[in-house]
């Protein structure tokens, strides 16, 4: 005796569903539960792909009635232009409510204390977190997806966070099958991830079959770049290059979208969402690892972040 | 990962599948092995498993440590969680939950076989069956996962030899069929050295079955959805209320199980109101039909009062209702579920109040032995309740309906999710427990 019973190759059901409209199906489930459970959440929304995906994803599960959520942007203060652009556009064309929590409204008033390596992601949980609470908004969806880092990958799709809008892995809710429990008391919130079981290949492969508008900077163009700590990162005021540091033009392209004293652009000619896909498909660096400079700081920096209330 | 096209990745279905196994079966070293010999782990990632495994003076990298996430896990070199891994192969896409299988993370099993079509069950060769393997067994048959792969590890240390394999395949096949669980394969492998887990061994010739990616690969996702009772637990109710849709009324939810087509005749549970589908939105888009897993928008033809907690279903398929629910529970939470206890359940879309009436029984999932009236379950125990509920629930017997044969029960004081429960039978077969051990009631 081998094998005991044989699976029946090649029969694929007529009612089988592609990854994506399996994936697409499960979010949209996701977006619909908060949308039924909670009274007041939000849509964290920082212009990169994966809350584009996001937004679209809440239109469609929505469609033809307006989306019931408004958004929320934690600017650093060191943004893309062509990233602040997309947001304006979006917001607008959708007549979408937009909140924006300002982390340079923070250095200004001397609440934060600009870092001497000029990162301002690990900036941005407090303007987050007091936001979240001045609002009182109960749901906060992030983009954030298990595939990226390995503290994600134990990231229930409901997150409840305490007060004090913090995360602890070790007091999570069990989540059985496809029921999400929102309970929360007056005061916590729930942190729903609708992309948890997406890679960043399904996210790039369901933009281009949406045919889903993305900021420029995802496509390859040339671009002032200088190399920090095997990185390339553009040249501005947020404070590079230092001495030392010499700036060169190069054809570049962004895997993921963040504060630009921390996000990397990686070498590339794909201008296309086709050589997008083939580019990322045959890559051999995680896309943190190719362009996020904060995660490397320590083994657990994304956990240590996620615990504080980070997103 | 550079050979897979833009064409072949659209065309790939989803699996998504659980491993149970101890450490010491070598579920970490399999979870490891599938990663990276399916190039689904990237040369960063390995630089950090190597640094780490360096800087802990292991000599080669430590595979588990792609999948120890936490800083405790890390440091205590303990699973404390479910852990989602995600990898690709040209064929299709793959969701594994990597669960902890001791005993006492029954629950972790239990939520990890929750949404797995296919389970994982590893099994030391020079050990063969033993109670943790019948504890896998019987909660993967409990969970009704569709799938069992019995994967017979450390064949390199029994010299490859079929007659160990085959007797172990021999005795976990016939306990596991006893349980009802409806198809079985086994195959032999060697975590550690690679065989038969993505590569083909070279030393089992006589082993002629897939590896157990191949296996992954081809194993059928969906099942056929003509015999299945159609259900739409309702989400929300879809009213845009604008110049352009001054009268669009949709309700809007996850197809749970069997197919729904426009001309329809439905029943609304619990109320019982009927009515005529007369148009199905897939997300914007009008379609004819609509099937599981897919989240649409439902258009009636009459205007009946139908909210977030209703269930649609075809009138002449629709489940009876009911306020008294016995269910095969796994207690998940810290706090016992008691007698008496006042929680909340939630079926579907639908959350209401509920009282914990009886606890017939407790499993024993080493020999399936059930302890009667135990009076408590605890943190990992499995066992029979009966819930009295506040208002009818439109319930199915978890054997016809892994969704609407689900419920959790939550508490209502902190929000605490407490029990996964299974409406119905626990087990296909008939009879599989017996009720004769010297029960002395030292647990409860």
């Amino acid at each position: 005796m081998t094998t005991v019973a044989t699976t029946e190759e090649g029969t694929a059901s007529p009612y089988a569903l592609s990854h994506l409209d399996a994936l697409e199906s499960e979010a949209v489930h996701i977006f619909r539960e908060v949308a039924g459970e909670f009274e007041n959440p939000v849509i964290l929304f920082s212009g990169g792909k994966d809350s584009i995906v996001m937004l679209h994803l809440a239109l469609k599960a929505f469609a033809p009635a307006a989306i019931p959520f408004s958004l929320l942007h934690v600017d650093t203060g060191h943004n893309f232009p062509e990233v602040l652009e997309y947001r304006d556009r979006v917001v607008a064309e959708h007549a979408l409510r937009l909140h924006v929590a300002s982390v340079q409204d923070y250095i200004d008033r001397g609440v934060l204390r600009e870092r001497p390596d000029g990162t301002r992601n690990p900036l941005q949980t407090l303007p987050l977190t007091e936001r979240i609470q001045a609002e009182r908004f109960d749901a906060v969806f992030g983009g954030g997806r298990r595939d990226e880092e390995k503290a994600r990958a134990k990231e229930r799709v409901f997150s409840l966070r305490d007060e004090f809008s913090q995360w602890d892995p070790r007091r999570q809710r069990p989540e059985l099958w496809n029921l999400y429990n929102g309970r929360h008391a007056p005061g916590e919130h729930v942190r729903v991830f609708p992309l948890s079981n997406w890679t960043e290949l399904d996210v790039w492969q369901y933009i281009a079959r949406e045919d889903i508008a993305l900021p420029d900077i995802y496509f390859a163009h040339e671009r002032e770049v200088f190399q920090r700590s095997g990185m390339w990162l553009t040249a501005g005021e947020w404070g590079g290059p230092k001495d030392g540091e010499t700036v060169e033009k190069r054809l570049v392209r962004y895997r993921t979208v963040g504060d630009m004293s921390c996000t990397g652009a990686v070498d590339s000619d794909a201008v296309t969402l086709d050589q997008v896909i083939t580019e990322i498909a045959a890559s051999r660096l995680t896309e943190r690892g190719a362009t996020r400079a904060d995660d490397k700081m320590s083994e657990a920096a994304m956990e240590d972040r996620k615990r504080e209330g980070y997103f | 990962m550079s050979t897979i096209t833009a064409e072949e990745l659209s065309a790939t279905t989803l699996l998504r599948f659980a491993t149970a196994g101890s450490v010491d079966d070598g579920k970490s070293t399999l979870v490891g092995r599938l990663l990276h010999d399916s190039k689904s782990v990237l040369t960063d990632q390995l630089e950090a498993v190597e640094r780490a495994s360096a800087s802990r003076g292991q000599e080669g990298p430590d595979l588990a440590l792609l999948t120890d996430g936490l800083r405790a896990e890390r440091e205590q070199g303990i699973t404390i969680d479910v852990a989602y891994r995600y990898f690709a192969t040209p064929r299709r896409r793959f969701i594994l939950a990597d669960t902890p299988g001791h005993v006492q993370y029954t629950r972790n099993m239990v939520t990890g076989a929750s949404t797995a079509e296919l389970t994982v069950i590893l099994v030391d060769a020079r050990n063969g069956v033993v109670e943790q393997t019948r504890r896998h067994a019987a909660i993967a048959a409990l969970l009704r996962v569709p799938h069992v792969v019995l994967a017979v590890n450390k064949m390199d240390l029994v010299d490859y030899r079929e007659s160990v394999f085959a007797a172990i395949a021999e005795e976990f096949t016939a306990y596991a069929t006893e349980l009802g669980v409806p198809e079985i394969t086994a195959i032999p492998i060697s975590a550690l050295a690679g065989d038969n887990v993505v590569e083909p061994s070279s030393t089992m010739d006589w082993y002629g079955g897939p590896t157990v990616l191949e296996h992954l690969e081809t194993v059928p996702v969906s099942h056929d959805l003509a015999h299945c009772h159609a259900r739409l637990p309702v989400q929300y109710v879809i009213r845009p209320q604008t110049a352009e849709h001054p009268d669009y009324r949709g309700y809007a939810g996850q197809i749970a199980a069997g197919t729904f087509r426009v001309g329809d005749q439905v029943t609304v549970l619990p109320s019982g109101r009927t009515s005529t589908i007369s148009g199905i939105d897939l997300l914007g888009a009008p379609v004819d039909v609509a099937w599981t897993t897919q989240s649409v928008t439902v258009l009636l033809a009459d205007d009946i009062d139908v909210s977030r907690g209703d269930l649609i279903v075809p009138s002449k398929d629709a489940p009876a209702t009911t306020q008294d629910v016995e269910a095969t529970v796994c207690h998940v939470a810290d706090q016992p579920l008691t007698v008496g206890h006042r929680v909340l359940i939630k079926h579907g879309t639908r959350t209401v109040k509920a009282i914990v009436k009886d606890i017939p029984s407790r499993l024993t999932l080493d020999d399936l032995s059930l302890h009667p009236h135990p009076g408590q379950l605890v943190a990992n125990d499995i066992g029979r309740v009966k819930i009295r509920t506040a208002e009818p629930l439109p319930v199915d017997s978890y054997a016809d309906s892994r969704r609407t044969g689900s419920f959790i029960l939550i508490d209502p004081a902190d929000g605490t999710t407490l029990t996964a429960g299974m409406v119905g039978e626990s087990f296909a077969s008939p009879e599989p427990v017996k009720d004769d051990s010297d029960d002395d009631g030292w647990d409860f």
